[in-house]
């Protein structure tokens, strides 16, 4: 399959390019930018001309709900959702029914994704058996089979010297942690953000500290250890200045937040909409501040989807009682479009946060745009305006806080390793 | 988007006093006050509700509220229905909608509702009929507007005015969703200062953005008080380790007649029951002169009587 892209306006953060060039694609690379090699022949010639061409996007946590959960959402229908939102790679963390604990169960994942339409899948392992926070994964057998990290997912890790372990052995092959640090004993029965919003609706609260706490206790075993850490779905604004602090210091940590995060916060839970139950949990308007100029100032390093699908039936109960998490792979460019154009961020930057940078926290080729590497391009139109409802979702989670949202940004092409695995219906 | 009330500013569930305008809350006292002399007729009955069906949906286990809502809707002449659903922990989601289309299927015109969950009442409002009215009887530790308004009705009664008042609240207000509703409609009806009294432990995060002042000593707390309202401490709290002991928490936050003696020499005292004797209130004071803790219990029909006739009254029931 040879495209030839042209016309568009070429957005690639990690060589600063922002032009209106084209692009050429052969046997799933991107051959040439800007002048065709002379003997191209394209099978498809895509019109860009007013739409953006960037990299591919990169998200860091995306649930597929495979295996064990199908019936909240299939593989399938998770990774075409993918990459209606433009997202070309993806991390899935280890939180299925059973874990991917074992290189057999990786495997599996990974053949099966590789056999359907869609993002590169690159599976997290567990860092503990069936994520039960007591014994250590096979770390270097899985990283042959394809995980690119290892986590606990949301699982609690209540054993401090099982994470000094796990940092110990991690840093021994250089291989990367991703922690989401949250306190078991302190976060334990909340379901929301421990403060005036939660005091009112009396909701079982989930401390600042529950962050802070746990932070700490990571960054000191990390500066020990020398493990490489990523933190992930930080949520406070405690939080963020530790880490800005702790790489300061040259601690080798990177984090991400959530999209969702970005906007919302404890204030949008007044009339108890369990599609607001996120984990960590939506905190305070101080708090969504922090994370938002964070993001601008490149203490956060990334942002992610955090793609929950969950079954409508799970939601539909009262708060305390329902599921957490939301879906998201398809808001994830146009939120990160509404965060940029609110704080006057330019696009690239924006970009940058949502492809090369996650590039590099996963490790893998790709999030970016140069010849001979990967063919993975999303096209997107920056003013399409649309609303978000069950319908212009393909994912099937509609579960989203965003549902009948107006949305500006939309994905119109996604190419995968030289494919065109999602065209938006004209 | 109001859930509570109507386009045109009429009650359409009670849910929370969050929020409830000061009318609405002054109608219902008001309503409350002519319905008091229907207990003490021979025939303790108005028609008003003949042939509307209400249901008590209790998915937790209550007696005295869901007696005097049953007490209530029977001198209205209503046909009460009172239903007790053990929650299982697996299903209890499904449970609640299956059994609020099932009940509205049956034609009923009114729920009372009470639920472990915070947020229970508005999530049964947000799914039920266009012609079924929701009354929260307790969520959680979110709202129990009905018992906030039988207490407004009682401060009314023996004090008169509430512009001029000093009103604390004393114990475990974290947990305590009667607490919440008190705090929102006493700074509604414009009593100047409301405090709360109790040990760090059992006082919720940011409680002060409720507009109250926060004290966690009870001497200082109770002085120049006008209204005392004790709150009920649960056996399990010391478990959880939020206190160290019954004996200790009395002999800091119990109400004593030496504490009492604080407060204005006309201060009443109020417990929304049931009460823990020599817990959080000590039995000289639990049945003494100032005491108005059996008066709430009987206003608490007549408030009951005035919310469900008014939610009858907006062409919903």
């Amino acid at each position: 399959m040879k495209i030839h892209i042209k016309n568009g306006r070429v957005i690639d953060p990690m060589s600063e390019r922002d032009e209106v060039a084209d692009i050429f694609i052969a046997a799933g690379r991107i051959v040439a930018i800007g002048q065709g090699p002379a003997d191209f022949h394209a099978n498809r010639t895509i019109d860009a001309s007013g739409l953006i061409v960037c990299p591919g996007l990169v998200d860091l946590s995306v649930r597929l709900r495979e295996p064990g959960f199908e019936y909240k959402a299939t593989l399938e229908s998770e990774m075409l959702a993918a990459a209606a939102g433009g997202i070309t790679s993806l991390a899935c963390p280890p939180d299925t029914d059973p874990p991917l604990d074992e290189p057999g169960l990786v495997e599996m994942l990974k053949f099966r994704a590789k056999n359907l339409p869609g993002p590169r899948v690159y599976p997290i392992g567990a860092m503990t058996q069936k994520l039960e926070g007591q014994m250590l994964t096979e770390m270097a057998e899985l990283t042959e089979a394809g995980c690119r990290a290892f986590t606990q997912a949301d699982a609690p890790l209540t054993d401090t010297l099982v994470l000094l372990r796990a940092m110990e052995y991690a840093a021994t092959f250089d291989f990367s942690l991703w922690l989401r640090p949250q306190d078991v004993s302190l976060a334990r029965g909340g379901v929301a953000h421990d403060g005036a919003v939660a005091t009112r609706l009396g909701l079982q609260g989930i401390p600042a500290l529950a962050e802070t706490v746990a932070l700490s206790t990571i960054l000191q075993l990390a500066r020990e250890t020398g493990a490489r850490i990523h933190l992930a779905r930080l949520s406070t604004r405690d939080g963020i200045a530790m880490v800005r602090a702790a790489k300061a210091q040259g601690i080798a940590v990177t984090c991400d937040v959530a999209c969702t995060h970005v906007h919302l916060s404890e204030n949008d839970l007044i009339s108890f909409d369990s599609h607001l139950h996120l984990v960590p949990p939506l905190r305070s308007l101080r708090d969504r501040d922090a994370i938002r100029e964070a993001l601008r100032d490149g203490s956060v390093d990334a942002l992610c989807s955090d793609h929950t699908p969950v079954d409508e039936d799970v939601k539909q109960v009262p708060f305390g009682e329902s599921a957490p998490g939301a879906s998201g792979v398809e808001l994830l460019l146009p939120l990160t479009l509404k965060w940029a154009r609110e704080m006057g961020v330019p696009l690239m930057r924006a970009l940058d946060l949502i492809s090369w940078k996650p590039s590099q926290i996963l490790g893998v080729s790709g999030g970016n745009l140069s010849v001979g590497g990967y063919a993975d391009l999303c096209i997107f139109d920056e003013s399409a305006e649309w609303v978000v409802t069950s319908k212009t979702l393909t994912s099937q989670g509609d579960n989203t806080p965003f549902l009948d949202h107006p949305m500006q940004g939309r994905v119109r092409y996604t190419v995968i390793d030289g494919h065109i695995d999602f065209e938006a219906p004209r | 988007m109001n859930l509570q009330l109507t386009q045109d500013g009429r009650l359409r569930h009670l849910l929370t006093l969050d929020g409830l305008p000061r009318a609405i809350i002054t109608q219902i006292l008001d309503t409350a006050e002519s319905f008091m002399d229907v207990g003490e007729r021979e025939v303790k009955k108005v028609p008003l509700l003949r042939g509307k069906s209400i249901f008590n949906l209790f998915f937790e286990p209550s007696t005295r509220t869901r007696t005097t809502f049953e007490i209530a809707a029977k001198r209205l002449s209503a046909d009460v229905v009172n239903l007790n659903i053990a929650t299982s922990s697996q299903t209890k989601g499904e449970a609640i909608l299956d059994t609020v289309d099932n009940l509205s299927a049956m034609h009923a015109d009114m729920f009372i509702v009470r639920h472990s969950q915070s947020g229970a009442a508005h999530f049964i409002a947000q799914h039920v009929a266009p012609h079924i009215s929701v009354v929260n009887a307790g969520d959680g530790r979110h709202a129990h507007p009905t018992q906030g308004l039988l207490d407004m009705f009682t401060i009314r009664r023996f004090k008169g005015e509430f512009h001029n008042l000093t009103v604390a609240i004393v114990g475990d207000v974290l947990h305590s969703r009667v607490a919440r509703s008190q705090i929102h409609a006493l700074t509604t009806l414009g009593v100047p200062e409301v405090r709360v009294i109790g040990p760090k432990t059992l006082l919720p995060t940011g409680v002060e953005q409720m507009g109250v002042k926060v004290f966690h000593d009870m001497e200082a707390g109770l002085r120049g008080c006008d209204v005392v309202i004790m709150l009920r401490l649960q056996n399990e709290r010391m478990k959880g380790a939020r206190l160290p002991s019954a004996q200790e928490y009395f002999k800091f936050f119990g109400l004593t007649p030496e504490k009492l003696a604080l407060a204005k020499p006309d201060a009443i005292v109020m417990h929304p029951g049931p009460m823990n004797r020599g817990v959080e209130i000590a039995s000289e004071v639990a049945d003494g002169p100032q005491s108005v803790i059996l008066p709430q219990v009987t206003y608490g029909i007549a408030v009951r009587m005035a919310v469900m006739a008014m939610l009858a009254g907006t062409g919903n029931a």
